[in-house]
């Protein structure tokens, strides 16, 4: 008897700030729960997220950002003054925790362990002088074939 | 209803629920029923697309002063 075929996802991550890390890994960490084989791509600024050395302390900035939660009113060109980006961050880091949800390295690890292909861009690497030891154990280093190869026969194809 | 194991999710929002929701069903046997217990608004119809893609079978959900519960048997 053929087995079905499973699902797939496949998920290019090229953002580094703490507010665009959650979406992949939370897509990726539920989708591997709904038996979905789903594989991360983490290009450009992306790598950060699986960079052990960033990914605790990945920040937002309120700078171009009006969507950004203010206590007070607050005009947008007042986010480049000093200091403002880790305000932002201790900021989104309390709402975070507030509704209780993981850190980015705890999601990082759920993935992992949830078998998601975690991917790093070797470019990126070359570019920025990250070393393979540098990110997180499980994840594999590979270039646009080895993504593509994959997402080729995806069911979704999310650029995050 | 009778279940075989209980997972409190409670105060845990997406994806927490399911991803631990697929963890408790992974340890249980065929046939066993698992209890989900969990107070994110989206886990009712999050634990039903759970259901649905992986064939466990969702029982009975209900909702009890703020607490969603369910029932899924194990495909």
């Amino acid at each position: 008897m053929a087995e079905e075929k499973r699902k797939r996802m496949a998920i290019i991550a090229s953002k580094g700030t703490l507010d665009m890390a959650y979406p992949p890994l939370i897509l990726a960490s539920t989708a591997a729960a709904m038996d979905v084989e789903t594989a991360i791509f983490f290009t450009l600024y992306g790598v950060d997220i699986i960079n052990k050395k960033k990914y605790a302390s990945l920040k937002v900035a309120p700078v171009a950002n009006p969507a950004m939660p203010s206590p007070v009113p607050f005009p947008n060109i007042l986010g480049i003054l000093p200091g403002m980006t880790p305000m932002a961050t201790t900021m989104m880091k309390g709402m975070i925790k507030k509704i209780n949800w993981p850190t980015i390295p705890e999601l990082v690890q759920t993935c992992i362990e949830a078998d998601v292909k975690m991917i790093a861009c070797t470019p990126t690497l070359e570019m920025t002088g990250v070393k393979k030891e540098d990110l997180v154990e499980g994840v594999v280093v590979a270039g646009a074939a080895e993504f593509l190869n994959f997402a080729l026969d995806a069911d979704i194809t999310l650029f995050i | 209803m009778e279940a075989d194991k209980v997972l409190d999710c409670k105060g845990l929002n997406c994806p927490m629920p399911i991803v631990k929701t697929k963890k408790a069903i992974e340890e249980m046997e065929s046939g066993q029923v698992l209890r989900v217990e969990a107070t994110d608004k989206g886990s009712k119809s999050d634990i039903a697309a759970f259901a649905e893609r992986t064939g466990h079978e969702l029982l009975e959900s209900r909702e009890e002063g703020g607490v969603f519960i369910f029932y899924l048997r194990k495909k």
